[in-house]
């Protein structure tokens, strides 16, 4: 199964190698991984998932805290998250098609960010199934370039997964309202 | 301690400065153009430095010498060839939980990425096979980034690290402020601790077990946790099983003592594993060649497991309780809380397995007038049983039979590459075992092929002046392999047979004292000739050559198929 982890690190150079490095020699298959900077200028953060079992993502987890750069390792996927993706999807979009194609971004509540004669370029936010379903409609109009920036994730409600854990618990029963898009 | 608070110095020379107040007295090197800044400021320091003729000798000597003191042994070589020639002594005492400190020069920093000459990405080549390592810039950065590599190497499970320098960190200077300089590891945690739960839970275990085994590793040595086993093993009755790694940390000669487990362990010891309702894994990780089979191996144990690292913990073999933490402190735990228990009928079934093991044993046999390693080993063994003796063995079937001949009965008396089985490690190690414990007797078990992978540092034993006494188990054939070869691919001795020069001959051109000895009587002798030179003398045995360790559990195989010793090889030997 699909295991989504929240890994803190120190900001220094050559940590990202480090832990691919990790899931390489161990033989775990990355199937994303993003990283990026946290609220602390010397904390970087990632968002990384892999497919493993129940056993594996244990090991998983305990070989990431034997890098000494490793700060947090939080395996969130049994938690309530927020986990989004960003496309930028460059479609074909002919005089006639572009309709249906703005029409169709409209729908997915995607943002058309560069308009050509020939072409659109779509950018899009949200869980992988939402971004998998518009590339799916997209697909007969011809699309011509796609990026994905790989998921980030966060905890849903005012749990935190934070490298100042020692602040106060703030573990709370009370459920985010918010609702996926 | 010099006060140097404050004072401007040139990283080469806060380097030592470091170095020595981590502890360290002797250094095994190799110099070259980038630690050339570094090599200059040894002048300063109290440091000896031993210069080795290779720098894979100089790593094996690192921890050679952390393996017999339990502190932490540095190695030093330059940048590109020397930092490379560092790998296979980098990646044994990782394998084996060993904790060293590489110190490699690097080009100038303004150099890196160039392909300088000499350059290599060191750190990148070693980050697989290091605990953890640093590249080194600036000289402000030298002093916290040795006080933290020290730190990391030897706390928690041990491990080598690896400090690259550059040139130009080694000649700017800066102030040197050792107190300012600690270091700074927040994510790193070695020390952890089971929960109340989990103490419970093994009680449990241990105190409904009827068959129980403690599985005794390498953790025990590192741990320090000799008398704590031994404590255990008593109290609670269990018999105890060693691997190879763990030889030492429980005494042969006690009645509770099995011998070796795994591949080349003793029948009995391996049925005893497959028969128990219940392992004790002391510091150990279920390597390959310790449980055969995993599908079938000790299928209707219980399996609790002591160890420091939690990523150890459901690797190989999934246990019921997993205890994380120091071993020693987790024994001390236990220890109050653990109910003495009569297991004398299980110990009896355990005697019963021995079987004909006594008959089948080569020892046993009368002088056939061959030479084969078990004589050799054995004669060793009782002739220097009684010292404070270090046995450093090299990878293949002489370290098989020295595992299962020479009974060790302290802890640190038997180096070896276990987990990566490194040929040519013995010589090396042995440099440093002796550097580090001069008063012990330090005997080298090598055989003919690996000793020739590293036997360049003879001359670094006699620059050094060191006694040490080394015994060539010489059958003209990279043994281990052709015995695979005779097993599993229908004695197709391919690339096996080895000629070898005059090993003798050899020793005496770097002055050292050599004998031949090419028959059993000649054993003992030898050995007391070694014994009371002056200095270092190399016995050349030159042994049966296609002689073979038994038992064996095939790879792949359950750790009860064993193949085991022919009674039909004790007839031909003693017809003869």
């Amino acid at each position: 199964m699909l295991n989504t982890y929240v890994v803190y690190v120190e900001n220094k150079p050559g940590v990202l190698t480090r832990v691919a490095s990790l899931f390489r020699r161990r033989a775990f298959n990355i199937d994303s991984l993003t990283v990026g900077r946290t609220e602390k200028p010397e904390v970087s953060r990632m968002t990384i998932t892999v497919d493993a079992d129940l056993d594996q993502a244990r090991r998983i987890e305990a070989n990431l805290y034997k890098l000494v750069n490793v700060l947090l390792v939080e395996n969130i996927t049994s938690e309530p998250s927020i986990v989004r993706d960003l496309a930028m999807i460059k479609v074909a979009a002919t005089h006639e098609a572009r309709s249906h194609v703005l029409e169709l971004a409209s729908v997915f509540r995607a943002r058309v960010v560069d308009v050509a004669p020939e072409s659109l370029i779509i950018e899009i936010t949200g869980g992988e199934d939402k971004i998998d379903g518009l590339l799916e409609v997209l697909r007969p109009y011809g699309v011509l370039e796609m990026v994905r920036t790989g998921i980030v994730a966060m905890r849903r409600g005012k749990t935190t997964t934070s490298t100042s854990h020692n602040e106060g618990n703030q573990d709370t029963a009370e459920e985010d309202v918010s609702q996926s898009v | 301690m010099k006060d140097t608070a404050g004072k401007s110095m040139t990283g080469a020379s806060i380097l030592w400065e470091c170095i020595e107040r981590e502890g360290v007295k002797h250094v095994f090197g190799y110099p070259g153009g980038a630690i050339l800044p570094a090599y200059d400021a040894l002048k300063h320091s109290k440091i000896h430095h031993v210069l080795v003729r290779h720098e894979q000798g100089a790593t094996h000597m690192a921890d050679g010498y952390a393996r017999a003191s339990g502190q932490v042994g540095v190695a030093v070589a330059t940048s590109g060839p020397g930092a490379t020639n560092m790998v296979t002594g980098i990646a044994t005492a990782m394998l084996d939980s060993s904790p060293i400190v590489c110190i490699t020069g690097q080009v100038g920093s303004k150099l890196i990425g160039s392909d300088a000459f000499q350059e290599t990405d060191i750190t990148g080549v070693t980050l697989p096979i290091t605990k953890h390592n640093y590249l080194v810039t600036h000289a402000n950065e030298v002093a916290r980034t040795i006080r933290e590599a020290f730190y990391v190497a030897r706390s928690g499970r041990p491990g080598p690290v690896l400090v690259d320098i550059t040139k130009d960190a080694q000649q700017t200077s800066c102030a040197f402020d050792w107190d300012a300089a600690k270091p700074q590891l927040p994510g790193y945690r070695p020390d952890l601790s089971p929960e109340q739960k989990e103490y419970e839970q093994a009680l449990d275990l241990i105190h409904n077990a009827k068959r129980p085994v403690i599985l005794a590793g390498h953790g025990i040595l590192i741990s320090g946790a000799m008398q704590e086993v031994r404590d255990f093993a008593e109290r609670a009755g269990i018999p105890v099983a060693l691997t190879l790694l763990g030889i030492g940390a429980f005494p042969a000669a006690h009645p509770l003592n099995l011998g070796m487990m795994g591949m080349h362990g003793e029948a009995w010891v391996n049925h005893t594993i497959q028969e128990a309702d219940l392992l004790l894994a002391f510091g150990m990780r279920f390597d390959d060649r310790v449980t055969g089979n995993l599908k079938t191996y000790a299928p209707n144990a219980k399996k609790i497991h002591i160890e420091i690292d939690p990523a150890e913990i459901n690797k190989n073999v999934k246990v019921d309780v997993p205890l994380v933490g120091d071993l020693r402190e987790v024994l001390h735990e236990l220890l109050p809380q653990v109910e003495s228990i009569d297991r004398s009928e299980w110990l009896d079934f355990i005697d019963k397995l021995k079987g004909d093991s006594a008959v089948r044993d080569i020892q046993n046999l009368p002088d056939s007038g061959h030479l084969y390693a078990a004589h050799v080993i054995n004669d060793l063994w009782r002739e220097t049983r009684d010292g404070d003796t270090v046995v450093v063995t090299d990878v293949g079937q002489h370290q098989m039979w020295e595992a299962q001949y020479y009974k060790h009965e302290k802890a640190r008396s038997l180096i070896t590459s276990g987990g990566l089985g490194t040929m040519g490690f013995a010589l090396p190690a042995a440099v440093g075992a002796k550097v580090a414990r001069p008063e012990a007797e330090v005997w080298v078990v090598v055989g003919d092929g690996g000793f020739q992978m590293t036997l360049c540092e003879l001359a670094t034993i006699v620059q050094e002046k060191l006694k040490i006494n080394i015994a060539i188990i010489n059958n003209g054939f990279l043994g281990m392999v052709r015995q695979w070869q005779e097993f599993f691919y229908e004695r197709n001795y391919a690339a096996t047979p080895l000629l070898n020069p005059d090993f003798a001959k050899l020793g005496e051109a770097y002055g050292i004292h050599s004998i031949t000895v090419t028959e059993r009587s000649q054993v003992v002798p030898s050995v007391r000739a070694a014994r009371a030179h002056d200095g270092p003398v190399l016995l050349n045995f030159r042994v049966e050559q296609e002689d073979t360790v038994y038992p064996m559990v095939a790879a792949g195989a359950s750790l009860h198929e064993m193949i085991r010793r022919p009674s039909k090889i004790v007839e031909t030997a003693a017809d003869e």
